[in-house]
Parts: C-alpha cells; structure tokens; sequence
C-alpha cells in the first residue's frame, strides 16, 4: 500500500498540491524543440532544470535527449542572465552546431525579467549567430501553464520566428499534431498521406526521439520538420490543429500573420474524432478519402462490435492532459463505457471543463470532473466509490496497484513500459491498439478473477 | 565522431593518462551553453534527504520540481511511505508576485495535520530565492503550532551545484542530531552515512554490522526515521560512504560531539571489507568484533566466489567507460571492473575535486580518459576512440550507451538490484555480464561493420 497515506476524506485544499497531475512548462518547450531538425533546446535557467527535463524526457523515451543551458549562478539572478545567454549562443554554435537554439525561459529567469528577444538580438547585431543559424524563444515561466501550454508556446514560435507570407497558396496543409508521441505524429502524417495530401507538420519527433539503434550517437538524429518548411507553412492551403490546447495557439497565430485558414479540432483518438480529422482533410484539400483508410475504420468498428459487450457500463477513471482528456472521454462515451472521474492537472480555462462536462452528460452516473486537479483527490474519488478501469500515465500505476484496478498507461510520462514512441493511439490503428488494450486490461482482469469453475477459453 | 571539436575551455578538464603534464581542471561552474550532465542544489538536497519515509518533505516552489523528484529514486522503506509522495505549495503567478509565506504555512499546517509526519523538510527552489520568502521563519512559526521540527532546506537550485545541496541537507540533519536519548546505546555502535537503500542495499549492509556485533544507531538516510536521526550524536562512530554527500554532516558532528568518523566504500570485494575490518579495528577494546567481522568476510566471500570466476572468465578483458557523479564512486567502480578482469579506459565524474582527480590519475593506466563534467559528445567520441564495450552511468548516459551499441549499468538512481556489498558485487558482475555479453550487441551496425560485434556469450 504505497499511497497507504491517502484519506479517504476530500478537504478543500488551496495551497497545496498532492501528486500532481502535470508538470512544469519548459519540459513541453523542450519537446516540442526537439521536434525541429537540427535543432539545439535550450534552457535559460540554472541547471537543475534542465537536468530534470531532460531526464524525464529520456525516461519517457528512451533515448538520448539533447539540450542546453545557461547555467545561471548567483550572479546571474542579481545581474541578469544576459552574459550567459551570449555565453551560451557562442558556445552552443560553435561546438554543437545545431541549425537552431530554441531558449525556453523558466521561473527564474522570467522573474528576474531576462527579455529574450532583447539578448537574441543584441547577439545577432555582434555577430554572434552564425548566418543561415536562428535563435528563437518561447516564454515558460514554471510558476504559469503546465508542460502542456510550455509546448503549445515553443510550437506559435515556430510560427511567429519562420511562417512567411505568400502571394499564391500551395496545396500543402500544415499539421499540427499536438503533445503526442512521435509515434501518433508519423501516423498522423501517414492517414495524410493516404489521402494524397503534402503536408508539414510541426513539432515533428518522429525519427528524433523513436529513431533506431544505428551504432552512433547522433546529436540531431534525422526526423524533425525543417526551418525551410516552417518557412513554408504561411503558404500553405490551411491548417489542420490537433488538440485545442496544444495546438490552438500557433494555428491562430499563423491564421494571423498569414492568413492560412484553420481547423482546430479534437486530437484523433477514437472512432468519432478520427472521422472529424478524415473529413476535414478531405473538405480542406478537396481530395477523397481512400478506400484504404475506409477499410481500417471498417476494422475498427468491427472490433468494438465483435466485443462490445465488454466495455458496457465499464466504470473508467481517467487522468490526462487536456486534449488527450478530452478525446479519451468521448471515446470511451461512445464505446458505452462510464468516464465518472476526470482529472487534469493542467487549469484549462471554463470552456474545456464545459466541453468535458457535455461529453459525458449522457452517462447514466455521477461524474466527477477536476480541471487542474491532482492524483491524490482522483484516487480519493476512487476510494469513495471504485471504477473498472484506469487510464493515465506511469503515476497511476501507485493507485491502480493499492486498489487492485486494471490499468491501461496513456500520456505523459510513460516511465515503466515501452511501446509508446513506437505505436500510435491516434487514427484508426491507434484507435485499435487502445481498444486492444483496454480488452486485454479488463479481460485478463476477468480470468485472473475468475473460478476454475468460471474460467473461459472463448471469451 | 573524430572530429568533433573540443570546446577550448573545456581541454582543461579532459586529461588523458600519460600523455601530458597532469594539470586538471574542475570544481568549476558549468559554462553556460555546454550540455553537461550535471544538476542543481535542490537536486543534491533532495536526493540526500528525500529516504527518510516519517518525514514530510514538502517543495515549496512550481510543481515542475516536485514532479520530476516524486519517487525517482528507489529508496526503499520498511515502515512508512510519506516519502514517496509529492507534496508541493505549487507557486503561480500571483504568489510569484505577493510572496508565497502564506501558501506555505496553510500547506504546512494541513500536511502535519493531515499525516502527522515525526519531522517536515521544506526545499527551497529557484524562485523562492527570487521573490524572497522568509521560509525560515514560516518552519519555526509551524514548528512552535505544531510541536515537531519543521527545518528549511536553503536548496535555491542556482545557489550553486549539487555539491552545494548536499551540504545544505546536511545543516538540515544536522539541527535533528542531538534531539534524542542516548543512555540506551551501546559504547560499538556507529551512524551508517551517505547510504540511500537504493534497491536496499542500506538493509545488507547494516546486516553485515549486526552480525559484527556493532549497533548501528542510524542510517542517513537510507529508511531513515527521524527519532533514529536525533540520536545518532549517541553513536561512537560515523562510517560514511558516498563522502560529497555527507562528509559535512561527519564534519559537524565531529566538531559538535566528537564523533570521529571514516570514510568507506560498500563497493566491490575489496572495498566492502576494508570498510567492515575499519569498523571493527575502531573497536579494539573488543576484539570478539574483530573476530566475528574476520568470519563474516570470509563466509561472504567464499559464497559468493565461485561465480565470480565463472563471470570473471566471460568479460576478462573488455573494456569499460566510467562516468558517474561522485568520484568515489568511480574509485570503487576501477577496483571492482579490475577484479572482474576488465580495462577502464574512461572515467569521469560531475562533482569530482582535485584530491579525487589525482588519486583517478594513480589508479588508472597510461592512456585511460579522465574527464571531468563532461557532455555527450565528449563520452560518445572518447567511447568510439577507446572502444569500449561498457558503459556505467546513469539515466541521461544509458541510451547514449545503447545507440553506440554497447552495454550498460546503471550505478546511479536507476539501479534496481543492490550493488553494495558481497551480494551486491554479485549482482554486478551478473549485470556487467548481462549486457556485455547480450546478443543484442551483435546486431549494432557500427560495430559489426568494424568486426567486433560478434562477442563471445
């Protein structure tokens, strides 16, 4: 009984958080800057930050994880961290060579008031970046956000530092995958494909952070959309952002500056949000959708058909970031399964929890939602009345083990079980995988339960 | 790879054995834009303080601190679990602004209340430092509501390096020590110090101990409990491993009670026995601990030895690249790779000083790397030039390891098997075998390209 120290009682608690249910911003800059080919992550904070960000990241995917810092001292917080920054720039270009720094700030340096622009510029006028080489910058206090909004922050600046503007529109559509796994970002990329479309994606960390052992080490592996791409997608026909939260900020930003119209839609996880992402490919390109991923979605429905008497009124307790939150539960709604405790750690704002509170409006029991809650309240939720399920990150694996609940692992972070960066749950086929194992969670639970009396072979 | 520039401040601090004057550089702060695998003082403090599983450890800053050190590391407990959990105050924006004194004191009195924990640490973060709360005085205001010792940790993360953290968990500690009773301790008795229980290996040593006939007071921190801490000025002797993390606290406890200390190693045989036969030619009033500690070491070793050979015959040979954060550690690690029949050809630590760096020098052989503070590049261009065939580190260093197709162990926070001690020697042998050996190996392209990739297994 690890989190034996769980009360069953709920008090209100202000000031405190227990376990949380997020993390902080700079680890989603940093991951969304990886999603750049040759790019160089860079912290401007003191060291532990990025240390942490950086182990998390290669726990989560195993592999190497690339980034800088600025290594702020006591001197820097009085005097400002200016010098490390062009410091920094010189070391970083002239070691490392990446084609791009992408400094996220942090808690420190915004409180002491850095101005990263300022600096970047200050460099660039002395000559400190290389030509063809770009400084670009994301604000992500850690005391603001969550790591969600840290990537949805460094993602607008890949628009606000490259989009340019056009007189005639291509035929491209941009994508914007949101913070999923470089695995979910190939599919996304595939189903695109299919239809015939070109398309950019940004952030890209397919091929950066699933890429395969080659025997070397490589500081920039091959994956990654490109700065000559970025530059593209103010050209671009439209685009298609996956996940409001994630994604919403950088598609508007690039509807602003140069004029690429977009969709803002639900991040395709499931049956339902995967046809809103098919249908607006195909309305916004004007291409038809290919017998080819008709077919997979045949196979996907056939499998919920063939067992969907087991997720019948399945009693879910889910934990997640928003988008993926949000697409999780109406997913799960339509397989007739009973979504009763939500929990993100991210504050999404009114209109998420409204959205959330409409997906499962239909459930015929008493939902619990807590936006910018944490897992001590969702487990205490669960020791009030249990669920049949769990799905959440590593994290849950402490409840899911003291309440004895099968357990599927989704989000971030993944820190015990691989597969995660290799195989999606976005689109049709990610969508089977999840079905395939919430089955084998809830049915494996079912034979472990099980009598020799009661014991199935055909189940 | 080979060409890979060496950034010129950095020469200094990568010294290669024999080929030029020893004149190492370290102790240094990182340069800023180098990817050094090195962390912060928060880190130092937490990693030291966070085993001890009755007290409350809450992070008073933004969440990103609590969630990247929630339960990272196994350190294992027989009894309560409060240290596994992540409590932090969670700081936004508007507490950035007005300070976060109050925050701190509502989670403070509701933690307490709520777990009744026998002692509460408070970490200091970055922007704590920053906005300029008074966390010292909101523990003692607590401290008196509440009636147990709630004690800052000064751990701001740009106060300096990790080193830096250990040393203000140690003046943490230390303001426990000398709280408790010690009319019921025996005059052989020591503080085991610098030793976490990662995959309980505090739990194996300190059997060694009993079995000595030598009462260990308390172990900092591996399961560590406060009460055992408050009495630990009670104990005739302080035994301390992993020296950068807790020689300060031996120091003060030494200067304060005149508790004379030394400095062990639970790694690999040789270093495990020196440690036990130390402990008990301290005791020389009572020679029957000499005599039992004499047994012990021989039982231990004669269980164990017969598959050490076995292993010894599979990796003679091979050669190993070393990079860990204390350089102690790396000491040991030479002696046990050494006893195995192994090269080192590349050692490194984040923390080390230039005494450690001139005994690297004495133990390693003419053309071994010495490196300090180094980034991946360094590692990864040192490790194709020597060609080694393993690689110790820990969780940023292991998929540098797996990419260039070498094997790994990790010897830091990941470790899941305990590596001190006689058993623990085993265990590392068994892994060191493990992924030198694994078929794997022969599938990585580079280095069967270069005709070494089939290893005999």
């Amino acid at each position: 009984m690890l989190l034996r120290h769980t009360t069953t009682e709920i008090k209100d608690r202000t000031a405190l958080t227990v376990n949380p249910a997020k993390t902080c911003q700079p680890i989603g800059a940093m991951y969304a800057a990886l999603g750049i080919h040759g790019c160089m992550p860079h912290s401007h904070g003191s060291q532990g930050c990025y240390a942490y960000h950086r182990s998390a990241l290669t726990r989560h995917y195993k592999e190497p994880v690339i980034a800088a810092t600025s290594a702020f001292t006591e001197g820097a917080s009085v005097f400002g961290g200016q010098a490390n920054l062009m410091q920094a720039i010189d070391n970083i270009f002239s070691v490392y060579n990446p084609d791009v720094i992408a400094v996220h700030t942090t808690c420190l340096s915004e409180t002491i008031g850095d101005d990263i622009p300022q600096i970047v510029n200050k460099a660039m006028a002395e000559g400190r970046v290389p030509a063809g080489k770009y400084v670009i910058h994301a604000n992500t206090p850690s005391y603001a956000g969550s790591h969600i909004t840290g990537f949805a922050g460094m993602t607008k600046a890949m628009v606000d530092y490259f989009a340019e503007t056009a007189s005639a529109r291509t035929k491209t559509v941009n994508l914007i995958p949101g913070f999923v796994e470089p695995s979910d970002m190939a599919e996304i990329r595939r189903m695109a494909a299919e239809m015939g479309l070109e398309t950019i994606m940004f952030p890209d960390t397919s091929g950066v952070l699933n890429g395969p052992m080659t025997g070397k080490y490589r500081m920039y592996p091959p994956g990654g959309v490109t700065v000559e791409a970025l530059r593209r997608t103010g050209s671009s026909l439209g685009t298609v952002a996956l996940g409001h939260l994630a994604s919403g900020d950088a598609a508007r930003a690039l509807d602003v500056k140069c004029k690429v119209p977009c969709q803002i839609l639900d991040l395709p996880i499931g049956l339902g949000a995967t046809d809103r992402f098919v249908d607006t490919l195909h309305r916004m390109a004007g291409v038809n959708v290919p017998d080819s991923l008709t077919f997979e979605r045949g196979q996907m429905v056939d499998i919920i058909a063939d067992m969907h008497q087991y997720f019948y009124n399945k009693r879910v307790g889910l934990v997640g970031d928003p988008d993926q939150l949000l697409a999780l539960t109406k997913f799960l709604v339509s397989l007739d399964m009973a979504p009763v405790y939500l929990v993100t750690g991210t504050s999404a704002g009114k209109k998420f929890e409204k959205h959330l509170r409409a997906a499962v409006a239909g459930v015929p029991h008493e939902v619990q939602i807590k936006v910018g809650g944490d897992m001590h309240l969702f487990h205490q939720w669960i020791k009030q009345a249990p669920v049949d399920l769990l799905i959440g990150n590593s994290y849950v694996k402490y409840i899911a083990h003291d309440e004895d609940i099968p357990y599927v692992r989704h989000g971030f972070p993944i820190l015990d079980r691989v597969g995660h960066s290799y195989f999606p749950t976005v689109g049709y086929r990610g969508g089977m995988r999840l079905l395939e194992k919430i089955l084998d969670a809830l049915l494996d639970r079912k034979d472990r339960d099980a009598t020799d009396i009661t014991f199935e072979l055909v189940m | 790879m080979a060409s890979i520039p060496i950034l010129k401040e950095r020469e200094k601090h990568i010294y290669r054995k024999g080929a030029e004057p020893f004149n190492l550089t370290c102790g240094h702060h990182s340069l800023a834009g180098v990817v050094s695998q090195r962390a912060c003082v928060f880190c130092g403090s937490r990693v030291v303080l966070y085993p001890i599983a009755d007290a409350l450890h809450l992070i008073h800053g933004p969440v990103g601190c609590a969630a990247y050190t929630w339960d990272i590391r196994g350190a294992l407990s027989s009894g309560p679990e409060l240290h596994r959990l992540s409590f932090t105050t969670d700081l936004r924006e508007k507490d950035v602004i007005f300070g976060g004194e109050k925050k701190l004191h509502r989670a403070l009195v509701e933690l307490i209340d709520t777990y009744q924990p026998r002692a509460a640490f408070v970490y200091s973060t970055c922007i704590v430092g920053i906005i300029g709360d008074d966390v010292a005085a909101v523990c003692r205001q607590v401290s008196r509501e509440k009636a147990i010792p709630v004690l800052p940790v000064h751990s701001e993360g740009f106060k300096g390096t990790k080193k830096d953290g250990y040393k203000a968990a140690c003046e943490a500690l230390f303001k426990l020590v000398g709280q408790g009773p010690v009319d019921q301790i025996s005059p052989w008795s020591i503080n085991i110090l610098g030793e976490f229980n990662i995959g309980g290996e505090a739990w194996i040593i300190k059997s060694y101990y009993e079995k000595m006939g030598v009462e260990v007071v308390a172990t900092m921190t591996g399961d560590g409990r406060v009460d055992a801490i408050r009495r630990s000025h009670g104990a005739a002797l302080n035994v301390v491993q992993c020296s950068g993390a807790m020689t300060t606290l031996a120091d003060m406890m030494q200067a304060r009670y005149g508790t004379p200390y030394i400095r062990v190693s639970y790694f690999g045989l040789e270093d495990t026995s020196k440690a036990l036969y130390d402990v008990a030619a301290h005791f020389k009033d009572n020679p029957a601990i000499m005599a039992r500690t004499q047994a012990l070491v021989r039982g231990e070793i004669s269980a164990i030895f017969p598959e050490l050979q076995k292993i010894k015959a599979a990796v003679q040979g091979k050669r190993a690249a070393i990079y860990v954060g204390g350089a102690f550690k790396a000491f040991s690690l030479i002696k046990a790779l050494r006893y195995l029949g192994m090269d080192v050809v590349l050692v490194g630590s984040q923390t080390g000083n230039d005494a450690d760096y001139e005994t690297l020098r004495d133990m390693c052989d003419d053309g071994t790397i010495i490196l300090d503070d180094a980034n991946p590049l360094e590692l990864s261009k040192y490790i194709i030039e020597k060609r080694a065939d393993l690689f110790i580190g820990g969780v940023k260093e292991r998929p540098i390891a797996y990419k260039m197709g070498i094997g790994f162990c990790d010897h830091n926070h990941e470790r899941k098997t305990p590596l001190a001690g006689y058993e623990g020697m085993l265990n590392f042998a068994r892994e060191v075998y493990r992924s030198v050996n694994s078929p794997v190996w022969r599938f990585a392209p580079a280095r069967a390209a270069a005709g070494k990739g089939a290893s005999p297994c």
